[in-house]
């Protein structure tokens, strides 16, 4: 079954087929249905639009009863506190940024290094047990982060991981390893493995027709896969709240959850840093919208 | 190199990092399930036998938490389902603008939990939220969203299924627009009622799919911690405290360890059982 987002937005094979007798009642239909699919555009992206207008309001705006929709004075201020510390110098927001790109860039890297070729392997040979292992390689996916950072945490905390970039890092790369081998491994079940036995055909080895051959016809799936696997530690949470706790280890998400820890909550702030926390996501997944689907479940429903 | 080893050499790392982060944990969790371990206390751990599950499993809290964990899974559920196939298929009819309608959809999916979280707390907010500011203009009365147990587990499954919705809705349109047009076509000479089309040819078509996006997203809703954790910290009360979020307490608010990872491996089990379930649908899915 084909499912990329690409032919999901083609012209429309479920498109109306009314005889043109009714055509005047399938028009105020297809009027009705417009209207029904802008309110609920409206409502799915107010709540997004809501805080990019609050991230830019001065606080007495942003706290006005009732809510200032239009008339309030555009400033910066809250996306200058993100980024400088209120006494000069750089914020604890902006470090913790700072850490959330070394995290999820590096644990993505791995995740990558070693999953695709991994991918590769399961794709080509007869592995034994394949539907097994590769079962087991889904299942570490679906368990309750919540349950597994109780051991993680113990285990940390005897090896000195406990508070380090390293161990975010580790348990990351372990979290998108099972997700880069299923989708990888679509990928690689559609180049032909004749490439490859025509290539060791011209004296090849195995191991440099998968090199010179098949890998750069993978790039742009390992481009998609990697790209969701920065979105996922990008946006992870649960590890990163228990595992770590001083400001220069911490990444992104849980110091803007911390932002709401007082008696008062600065709510442009909160929104400001919440914008720019998004931005890259919203990008990156813009960049991978063809993949979503095999994306967001694992690569599993593909074809 | 032979083939045999070049996979042995592919596959192992990544296996080995697995066996380390995933499967070793889980054992020591096994291992602890068993004792009466407390990770603060400190001092050797002592084995209790089955104590902490049957613990667990006769307590009325932990059935009450299990209560409104079903709740929340399959109200969350249910609403992103129907919301999303219905946008699936709205979107589906239409032929311009598709791409462009798509992807604004898919923008709440994409975010992180605690962005969310914090987006509908602020909106929630009794006093300032725009929430019940919209409301009162409406002249309808305030509602204290997060603070009132009833409210609060609905605002709760309010927040998920605007979150979730983008994603049913996107494996609901692949699945509409890899109906194959013959089929319509076949059915309007034989002048069948759209009702009946959609009965007879959209609905069993698209149904495998969705019910694997319906059972991913309840796996998913089961193990939910970071929603609850930012927007109501399981109350007010116990009210919106779900399965997730109350083995963290038992963990980290109450430290026995022990206890927490009997209860950990119980919900893995149930997770199993959901994966096992979705697997067989995904293999099916596939040998069609």
């Amino acid at each position: 079954m084909a499912v990329s987002v690409d032919e999901a937005v083609s012209p429309g094979p479920v498109r109306d087929h009314t005889p043109s007798a009714r055509r005047f009642g399938g028009r105020g239909r297809s009027v009705l249905e417009v209207a029904l699919l802008t309110v609920l555009a409206v409502v799915m992206l107010f709540p997004v639009l809501w805080m990019i207008e609050t991230s830019l309001k001065e606080n007495r705006d942003v706290y006005a009863i009732p809510a200032k929709f239009f008339d309030f004075k555009v400033t910066l201020d809250h996306f200058k506190d993100v980024f400088v510390a209120s006494g000069g110098g750089r914020s604890t927001l902006s470090v913790a940024f700072l850490n959330s790109v070394v995290v999820a860039g590096v644990s993505t890297a791995l995740a990558t290094v070693l999953g695709v070729p991994a991918a590769w392997a399961y794709s080509r040979f007869a592995v034994k047990a394949k539907k097994d292992q590769l079962f087991f390689i889904l299942s570490t996916r679906f368990m309750p982060p919540v349950v597994v950072v109780i051991p993680i945490f113990l285990m940390y905390r005897q090896v000195g991981l406990i508070d380090t970039k390293l161990g975010l890092i580790l348990i990351y790369t372990a979290f998108n390893v099972p997700f880069t081998i299923w989708m990888m491994k679509g990928f690689v079940d559609e180049v032909p493995a004749e490439y490859e036995d025509a290539a060791m055909l011209d004296g090849y080895t195995r191991l440099q027709a998968f090199w010179r051959f098949t890998l750069p016809l993978l790039l742009p799936g390992i481009a998609a896969t990697a790209v969701f696997a920065l979105i996922f530690s990008w946006n992870e949470f649960v590890f990163a709240i228990f595992l770590t706790s001083s400001d220069n280890v911490r990444t992104a998400p849980p110091a803007i959850a911390g932002l709401i820890g007082g008696t008062t909550v600065d709510w442009g702030l909160v929104a400001a840093a919440s914008v720019v926390f998004a931005l890259p996501v919203l990008v990156f997944a813009y960049l991978v919208r063809k993949h979503l689907v095999a994306g967001v479940t694992l690569g599993a429903v593909r074809r | 190199m032979s083939d045999r080893w070049l996979a042995v050499a592919f596959i192992s790392p990544a296996l080995l990092l697995l066996l380390a982060m995933s499967v070793f944990p889980l054992l020591w969790a096994l291992y602890l399930s068993f004792t009466d371990y407390s990770a603060t206390r400190g001092g050797p751990a002592h084995f209790v036998g089955f104590e902490n599950y049957t613990a667990i499993l006769t307590s009325a809290q932990v059935h009450l938490r299990a209560l409104t964990t079903l709740i929340y899974v399959v109200g969350a559920v249910t609403l992103q389902t129907v919301l999303g196939f219905a946008i699936a298929y709205l979107i589906s009819r239409r032929t311009h603008g598709r791409g462009l309608l798509t992807t604004l959809f898919l923008v709440p999916m994409m975010l992180s939990q605690v962005v969310v979280g914090l987006f509908w707390r602020f909106m929630l907010d009794a006093q300032f939220g725009v929430i019940n500011s919209m409301l009162g203009s409406l002249g309808l009365g305030q509602v204290e969203w997060l603070t009132r147990q009833r409210t609060a587990l609905i605002s709760l499954i309010v927040v998920d299924t605007w979150q979730w919705t983008p994603f049913i809705m996107l494996i609901a349109l692949a699945g509409l627009t890899a109906v194959p047009k013959y089929l319509y076509e076949a059915a309007s000479i034989d002048r069948a009622s759209e009702w009946f089309r959609f009965r007879t040819i959209t609905l069993p078509l698209v149904w495998p799919l969705l019910l694997i996006a319906v059972l991913f997203r309840a796996i998913e809703a089961f193990r939910l911690f970071d929603l609850v954790y930012i927007l109501t910290s399981g109350g007010p009360g116990v009210s919106t405290e779900t399965l997730s979020f109350h083995v963290y307490k038992v963990a980290f608010l109450g430290f026995n360890t022990g206890t927490a990872s009997a209860y950990g491996i119980l919900m893995v089990l149930v997770v199993i059982v959901l994966t096992q379930l979705y697997l067989r649908y995904l293999n099916k899915l596939k040998e069609d």
